[in-house]
């Protein structure tokens, strides 16, 4: 992870616990805190709390205080797949790191996600997703499901998906995909400088949701912006 | 009295029973014919109101938005237009300051034919969610339907305000049957109803906290809850989450995951919380509802 961050920032105190990272860095111009997960991580209940955690104490924290801008590293192979962590409600523990990242945004804190290896359904749902400015490294993998298992659930030929995927971005597997539909904002290139990049990002954070009008802009999104403005306005 | 299940009536009957009469008025109605463009280039179903059905209305005289998943067509999935629908609806609340915005969800979650397009709506739907209950209109999930509330839906539900569930509802993250796919039977028996009731149904959500009411399955006891919930909030504003409020719930769940470290049935749950354990599935709505407030 120290070449990723030596790429990204100037100088960082970030430390991993398991598959949790969390700490803070510095971009050359500002102090950011930086929270995430590495490894593929599957979420889980006790991933979820330390995510949760990790937020609120930077609010926490920051009272008083400029708000920092808050990055998140996300690298999530989805939620956990168990029968505990369904018991106890893994949507409720979800939901409350939703909440978290919410009250940051309402109390000033930028939002950052930097894809860093896989980006994947609920695991990406959980907090990744929730940010002003969504980023990914080359080589990031970002989906719900892969094709075969798709082809498995919904009974459609493999065959037939896999033709409909080379020019549709609507069900297929890739970070190109979900930056043509607005859900990602920019990718970056192996040979991009990642700080450079970074700042720019920062510059160019709103915190207002408008990946429905992005996802138009770039024509992978056809139908979100205009069907959403139709109802609210009616 | 069954004629008005809420579990076996359709989206629209739920919706119309559920307010008062004639009062609704459906926005980008069936009329439309919003329908979806990528269920048809893969030659699958398609619906002229695409799944969901949304609008305005009143629920005992007091003006709301109300949505309702159609769980018999594609299992309520959210795909492209599906999911704008909904977050249209959250937006106009925003303008519209309903009493209160109710959401009949229905739904498996993210439609795998737009997979991605579904996600992103679900992520977009999170968010209008957390925007209307800062501005402080509440948010209801009603939640009785045979799809129940699962994946993104799932975490949307416990994002509203309240959550109100029937014994037939259900609520949870991923599907038994995905994780019996992925981890093996062993780990959850998918086709186990008993089972699967007590990881993911009305009374054990009621039990952990994760639904606020309980109610009979009759779409005049899922009514009757709303209009005592927006009554409530006509005299108890909400007040969105602070840090106090959000550092309370980290400790529930926090102890939550400490006293039930290793459980994986409903039934230690039950066993904590209860006397007589082993009669909670047995009870009726009312003999739980009573029970859970002696306990507590």
């Amino acid at each position: 992870m120290n070449v990723l961050f030596n790429r990204l920032f100037q100088a960082h105190d970030i430390a991993t616990e398991g598959l949790f990272l969390k700490g803070h860095a510095n971009t050359g111009n500002q102090d950011v805190a930086v929270i995430g997960t590495i490894d593929h991580a599957a979420i889980d209940i006790q991933l979820a709390l330390k995510i949760a955690d990790a937020i609120l104490d930077v609010v926490r924290t920051d009272v008083g205080n400029p708000p920092r801008q808050i990055i998140f590293i996300a690298d999530t192979q989805g939620q956990a797949l168990t029968r505990h962590d369904e018991l106890l409600g893994l949507n409720s523990y979800f939901a409350h790191i939703a909440q978290s990242v919410d009250l940051a945004r309402r109390q000033g804190h930028l939002l950052l996600t930097l894809i860093n290896g896989e980006a994947v359904s609920g695991g990406f749902l959980a907090y990744g997703m929730l940010a002003d400015r969504i980023c990914a490294l080359p080589d990031a993998e970002v989906r719900v499901m892969d094709l075969r298992a798709m082809s498995r659930i919904t009974k459609i030929s493999l065959e037939k998906l896999e033709a409909l995927a080379a020019d549709s971005p609507v069900f297929a597997p890739g970070a190109e995909n979900y930056w043509r539909m607005g859900g990602i904002h920019e990718i970056w290139s192996r040979t991009d400088n990642w700080a450079v990049r970074l700042s720019a990002a920062l510059d160019n954070i709103a915190d207002t949701d408008s990946r429905a009008d992005i996802g138009l802009t770039r024509e992978g999104r056809m139908l979100a912006a205009p069907i959403a403005q139709l109802v609210a306005g009616s | 009295m069954s004629s008005l299940s809420y579990f076996e009536a359709s989206a629209r009957m739920r919706l119309s029973s559920l307010v008062d009469a004639d009062t609704f008025s459906e926005f980008c109605p069936p009329q439309m014919r919003r329908t979806s463009p990528h269920l048809a280039r893969l030659d699958a179903p398609t619906a002229f109101d695409d799944g969901i059905i949304v609008g305005r209305a009143k629920l005992a005289g007091h003006k709301i938005l109300i949505a309702a998943q159609e769980g018999r067509f594609n299992g309520g999935a959210v795909g492209e237009v599906h999911g704008a629908k909904l977050r249209g609806l959250l937006d106009k609340a925003l303008t519209e300051q309903p009493a209160a915005v109710l959401l009949l969800v229905d739904s498996g979650g993210v439609r795998l034919h737009e997979a991605n397009a579904g996600l992103i709506a679900i992520s977009e739907i999170m968010r209008a969610v957390l925007r209307v209950q800062a501005a402080g209109i509440p948010v209801f999930a009603l939640v009785g339907g045979s799809c129940g509330a699962f994946g993104g839906m799932g975490i949307v539900t416990r994002l509203c305000s309240e959550v109100v569930m029937s014994e037939q509802g259900r609520l949870s993250l991923s599907g038994p049957e995905v994780i019996e796919t992925v981890k093996g039977v062993e780990e959850f028996d998918s086709r186990d109803r008993a089972l699967v009731w007590r990881i993911t149904g009305g009374k054990l959500r009621r039990t952990l906290g994760d639904a606020t009411r309980l109610v009979d399955d009759h779409i005049p006891a899922f009514r009757s809850a709303a209009i005592e919930l927006i009554k409530r909030y006509q005299s108890e504003p909400l007040v969105p989450a602070t840090l106090a409020t959000l550092l309370a719930a980290q400790a529930k769940l926090t102890e939550r995951s400490a006293v039930f470290s290793a459980a994986r049935d409903g039934r230690e749950i039950w066993q904590a919380r209860f006397a007589n354990a082993s009669i909670i599935p047995e009870l009726t709505v009312d003999e739980f509802n009573r029970q859970l407030e002696v306990s507590t």
